[in-house]
C-alpha cells in the first residue's frame, strides 16, 4: 500500500517526535520551573529566549542551527573535541533542532500549568514533611497533569509538522533524516500532488485526531 | 497647512492607482539561482525601457503551483527547461515564446583550497564524510550532478555520503558552513567575474551531463502587455547577456546552438 | 526549656518586622493585631517559610533555627502543624489521602496520634472519601486542622482559620478548636484580627502593630489595660474565669463565683466546680455610687475604681477592681463628671449581660 520510503519517512517522523518530545519534557519542567518561580531579573530574557521559536521563521533558525553546529560552529567544535562528531545530517542533530524549535510549546503550558498551582500546596506539603523532591512527585506533577498532557501533545505534533529546521539540518537522506514534511515538500516540488495529498492528509487527520482528544479528555487543560 | 498631508496622500493614490492601470510594471517568476544577476538586468532594464519589473524569487516547482493556481506572474525565468514546456502544454502560457535565457554551470566545490582538484579525481578517492547536492528529483542542478557521477560512474559507490539540499542554495550552504566537506554547486554560486572567489573548485564539463538550460516564457497574464514583451527582447539583447555572462552563466549550450 | 522562643527580622520594601517573643510551652497563644501587623509572617516564620534575618527560633527546647550558628532546619524537617487560613488542601487528593498524606512522612515511633483519633477529634469521619473541592468552608478548616494534627507536631501554628467563614461555620468550628485548647498538650499559636475568637481560645496573646510587639501577656490582663487599644471601643471588654457554684433550677439561672463574688447567668449546664470562661463587655457594664434596689438588674457587684482613660469623643473606660478581678464600664464623660469619679472612688457595677465563651 504505503511505498516504503514513504513508510521510513514516517516511523522516523514518529522516532523524532517521540524522543524529542521525552526530552523537552524534562529540560521543559526544568525551564517552566524556573520561569515560574524565580523573581530573577533573568526571568524576562530568558522567557523571551525561549519563546523565540515562535516568531524566527524555521529556515532561519535552521540556518544557524547548521552553522552553529557545524565543523567551524562552537558546538560543532565542541561536539568534535568529545568525541560525538557532528550533528548536522544525523538523527541526534534533528533532534537538537526539534527540541530547540517545540521549546516554547512544551515550556509554556507547564509554566502556566506551575503557575496556577501557586506556592500554597507546596508549602502545605512542606508543613507535612514533603522533602523538595518529594513534593514536586507527589504535588507538583498530579497538580500539573493537564499541563504535562498539554505539552506533550503540542510538543509531538509541533515537531511532527516542523519542516524548515529538519530540511536545512537534515540534508534528507531517506530513512536517516527524511521526515514526512520534507517528503511532503519533496512530492510538491516534484509536482506530484497525488502523494503529497495523500501524505499531507494523513498527517492532518493525525494531528487533528491528537488534538481532539487532548480538548476532549482534559477540559480542564485548554483553562489553565 | 493642514493640506499638506492631504496632497501627499491623494498624489500617492494617484501615483499607485496609474502604476496599476498603465501597466507600466511587469511581474517576473524568477529561479532563485537567478536572483544576483536578474536583479542587476532588472535595474538595466527600468533605466532602459521605463517599465518597472517586479521580481519574486522562489522554487520553480513552487511557481508551477502558483501560476496553475492563478498566480498573476506575466513572465516565468524557470531553473529549468521542463517547466515552461508544461506550462506551455497546459495552456498557462504563450506558445512559442519560450527561449534558453542562460545555461548553468555545474561546479564540484570546497570552501578550503586544495581539497578540489582540477579533474575532479578527489570524487574517486572517498576522503569524506559527505558530499552535499540539490535533490535530484527537485533540481536541475542535483539532477545534473547525478548524471555527472553516472558519467564517471561513482554513483553507487557516493550515494551513502549523498547529504541534499532542497535547491543549490541550501546546497552552497552545507558546504560553506563546512558541514557537508564539498558539494556540486553553481558556479554562479562561487565565481566572480568569471574567476572562483575562495577556495577550491571544478567546473563540471558540459559533456558529463545534460545541459542545465533554463528557459524563459510569457504566461498568459502577459499576453499584450507592454512591459513584458519589453523586458523579454530585453532578456536576449547584448546588455544581459554580458550581465550573464559575468555571473558564471553560459548562454547556449553545444547541442543548442 | 518549656517555652516557644521566635526571634527574627523581616525587611521588605515596603515592610519590616522585627519580633523576639517567649511564649508559654502549652496552651492557645493568639498573635493580635490589624492586618498587615505582621502576624502571618510571624508564623510563616516559625514554620521555615518566610526568609528572615537575625532568627532564633526553638520549640520547648529544641532548637529549630539560629543564625548565628548558622542552623536552619527546612520547613519540612521542623515538627510543625500548620493551619492556613485558606485550608491549603491537596486538591487532587481525597480527604482521607490529604490526612495520610503528612502522618505518612512521620517516622513511625514519632506519631502520637492515629487517623481515627484525629478524625474523631474533629468530627470529620464521614468526609473521608470526598475530594476538598466539594468541601464547605467550616468542612475543609477541620480537615486542615486534622491534617495538620496528624503528624503529631510539636506545635500548632493556625493562621486564621476562621477568617473568611460566616457566623454560623464560625460556631460550627470553634467548639472543635476548644476541644483542641483542652486536649492538646502541645502549644498553639492562633493567628486572628478578630477579638471575639481571641476572648475564647487565647490563655497568652501578642500584640502586633506594624512590624512590632505592642504587648506580651496573660490574655486576661492584656485584654483590661488602658494603655492598649484592645479596652478601647464597642467590642471592648473583660475576660473572666469564673468557677460554678450552683444552679436554679426554677429561674434557668447558674451561679458562678470569681474573686469572692458571685454572678447569675443563663443556665449553663456544667458541673459544679467546672471553671467558665465569661466575657463581660464594657458597654453592659454600668455604674451607680449606691446599690440599687428595685432593678430588674441581677448582677451588681461592689468595686473600685481603678483606672479611667479617654476613650472617643465623650466616653470614658473605667477599670473596676473587684477583688483580684478587673472589669470595663464605658461611660459617658457626662456621668463620670456627674458621679465625680476618680481613681479609688467605691462605687457598683451593674451587669446587664454577661456572655459565656467556654
Amino acid at each position: 500500500m504505503i511505498a516504503s520510503d514513504e513508510r521510513s519517512a514516517i516511523l522516523l517522523t514518529l522516532q523524532l517526535s517521540a524522543v524529542t518530545t521525552v526530552i523537552l519534557l524534562v529540560i521543559g519542567t526544568i525551564i517552566a520551573w524556573w520561569l515560574a518561580r524565580t523573581r530573577s531579573r533573568w526571568k524576562g530574557p530568558v522567557g523571551a529566549v525561549v519563546a523565540l521559536p515562535l516568531v524566527l521563521p524555521p529556515t532561519v533558525l535552521g540556518f544557524y542551527l547548521l552553522i552553529t553546529l557545524g565543523p567551524n560552529g562552537p558546538v560543532g567544535q565542541f561536539t568534535q573535541a568529545i568525541g560525538l562528531g557532528l550533528l548536522p545530517f544525523t538523527f541526534a542533530g534533528l533532534v537538537v533542532g526539534s527540541v530547540i524549535y517545540s521549546l516554547p510549546f512544551v515550556v509554556q503550558p507547564l509554566q502556566n500549568a506551575f503557575e496556577a498551582i501557586g506556592e500554597r500546596p507546596l508549602e502545605a506539603a512542606a508543613t507535612l514533611r514533603s522533602s523538595p523532591l518529594d513534593r514536586f512527585f507527589t504535588v507538583v506533577l498530579p497538580m500539573a497533569k493537564s499541563g504535562y498532557l498539554s505539552a506533550a501533545v503540542l510538543g509531538f505534533a509541533h515537531t511532527m509538522g516542523e519542516f524548515g529546521v529538519v530540511l536545512m539540518l537534515g540534508g534528507n537522506i531517506p530513512g536517516k533524516t527524511r521526515v514526512i514534511s520534507v517528503q511532503i515538500y519533496n512530492h510538491v516540488e516534484a509536482l506530484e500532488y497525488a502523494q503529497a495529498h495523500r501524505l499531507a492528509g494523513g498527517m492532518l487527520l493525525f494531528s487533528f485526531l491528537v488534538l481532539l482528544a487532548m480538548y476532549t479528555l482534559n477540559p480542564t487543560g485548554r483553562r489553565s | 497647512m493642514r493640506i499638506k498631508p492631504f496632497l501627499f496622500l491623494t498624489s500617492m493614490l494617484m501615483f499607485l492607482a496609474q502604476g496599476a492601470v498603465c501597466g507600466e510594471e511587469v511581474q517576473v517568476a524568477v529561479a532563485s539561482n537567478f536572483t544576483a544577476p536578474m536583479k542587476a538586468i532588472a535595474a538595466d532594464f527600468e533605466k532602459a525601457s521605463g517599465y518597472k519589473a517586479v521580481l519574486a524569487f522562489g522554487s520553480t516547482g513552487s511557481f508551477y503551483a502558483q501560476i496553475k493556481n492563478g498566480a498573476p506572474f506575466e513572465i516565468l525565468l524557470s531553473a529549468d527547461a521542463e517547466t515552461p514546456e508544461k506550462l506551455e502544454k497546459d495552456g498557462s502560457a504563450e506558445a512559442g515564446s519560450r527561449f534558453t535565457y542562460a545555461v548553468g554551470k555545474l561546479a564540484l566545490w570546497s570552501p578550503k583550497t586544495g581539497v578540489v582538484d582540477d579533474k575532479g579525481a578527489v570524487l574517486g578517492t572517498g576522503t569524506f564524510a559527505h558530499v552535499a547536492l540539490a535533490a535530484p528529483k527537485l533540481a536541475p542542478y542535483g539532477k545534473a550532478a547525478v548524471e555527472t557521477l553516472d558519467s564517471l560512474g561513482l554513483t553507487q559507490k557516493l550515494e551513502p555520503k549523498f547529504v541534499q539540499g532542497e535547491n543549490i542554495t541550501q546546497t552552497f550552504q552545507f558546504v560553506s558552513s563546512g558541514n557537508a566537506e564539498l558539494g556540486f554547486v553553481a558556479w554562479s554560486q562561487i565565481c566572480a567575474n568569471g574567476k572562483l572567489k575562495s577556495g577550491s573548485a571544478w567546473v563540471v564539463p558540459e559533456t558529463l551531463h545534460r545541459p542545465l538550460r533554463q528557459d524563459a516564457i510569457l504566461l498568459t497574464p502577459g499576453k499584450n502587455k507592454p512591459a513584458a514583451a519589453s523586458l523579454l527582447a530585453f532578456l536576449k539583447g547584448d546588455q544581459a547577456k554580458s550581465v550573464i555572462l559575468s555571473y558564471g552563466y553560459s548562454l547556449q549550450t553545444k547541442e543548442g546552438s | 526549656m518549656n517555652q516557644v522562643h521566635a526571634r527574627f527580622q523581616v525587611d521588605y520594601p515596603d515592610f519590616s518586622l522585627s519580633v523576639d517573643l517567649h511564649l508559654p510551652g502549652r496552651g492557645v497563644t493568639a498573635l493580635f493585631g490589624p492586618s498587615g501587623s505582621g502576624k502571618t509572617t510571624c508564623l510563616r516564620a516559625l514554620a521555615g517559610l518566610e526568609s528572615t534575618r537575625d532568627t532564633a527560633v526553638s520549640v520547648n527546647g529544641v532548637v529549630w533555627q539560629d543564625d548565628a550558628r548558622g542552623l536552619s532546619l527546612p520547613t519540612h524537617q521542623r515538627p510543625v502543624g500548620y493551619v492556613f487560613q485558606d485550608g491549603g488542601l491537596f486538591e487532587h487528593m481525597s480527604v482521607q489521602r490529604n490526612l495520610e498524606y503528612g502522618m505518612r512522612r512521620v517516622p513511625a515511633p514519632e506519631r502520637r496520634v492515629s487517623l481515627g483519633q484525629v478524625v474523631d477529634l474533629l468530627g470529620i469521619a464521614p468526609l473521608l472519601g470526598r475530594k476538598p473541592g466539594t468541601l464547605s468552608g467550616g468542612e475543609r478548616q477541620r480537615v486542615s486542622i486534622a491534617r495538620a494534627l496528624a503528624v503529631s507536631p510539636a506545635i500548632l501554628l493556625m493562621d486564621e482559620p476562621l477568617a473568611g467563614l460566616d457566623a454560623k461555620r464560625k460556631n460550627e468550628i470553634l467548639p472543635y478548636l476548644e476541644r483542641l485548647h483542652d486536649d492538646l498538650e502541645i502549644p498553639v499559636i492562633y493567628v486572628s484580627h478578630a477579638l471575639d475568637e481571641v476572648a475564647r481560645l487565647a490563655d497568652h496573646l501578642v500584640l502586633l502593630e506594624e512590624g512590632r510587639v505592642v504587648a506580651s501577656g496573660n490574655a486576661l490582663d492584656l485584654l483590661t489595660r488602658l494603655d492598649l487599644p484592645l479596652s478601647h471601643g464597642d467590642f471592648a471588654g473583660a475576660l473572666v474565669l469564673a468557677t460554678v457554684s450552683g444552679h436554679d433550677a426554677e429561674y434557668h439561672l447558674t451561679r458562678v463565683d470569681f474573686s469572692g463574688e458571685g454572678l447569675w447567668l443563663a443556665c449553663h449546664p456544667v458541673a459544679t466546680g467546672q471553671q467558665l470562661r465569661i466575657r463581660i463587655q464594657a458597654r453592659d457594664v454600668s455604674i451607680t455610687l449606691e446599690k440599687q434596689t428595685g432593678t430588674s438588674i441581677l448582677n451588681i457587684l461592689p468595686a473600685t475604681v481603678a483606672a479611667l482613660s479617654e476613650d472617643g469623643p465623650g466616653q470614658v473606660m473605667v477599670v473596676l477592681q473587684v477583688g483580684d478581678t478587673r472589669l470595663l464600664a464605658r461611660l459617658t464623660q457626662k456621668s463620670v463628671t456627674a458621679l465625680n469619679l476618680t481613681v479609688g472612688t467605691p462605687v457598683y457595677a451593674q451587669i446587664k449581660g454577661v456572655a459565656v465563651l467556654r
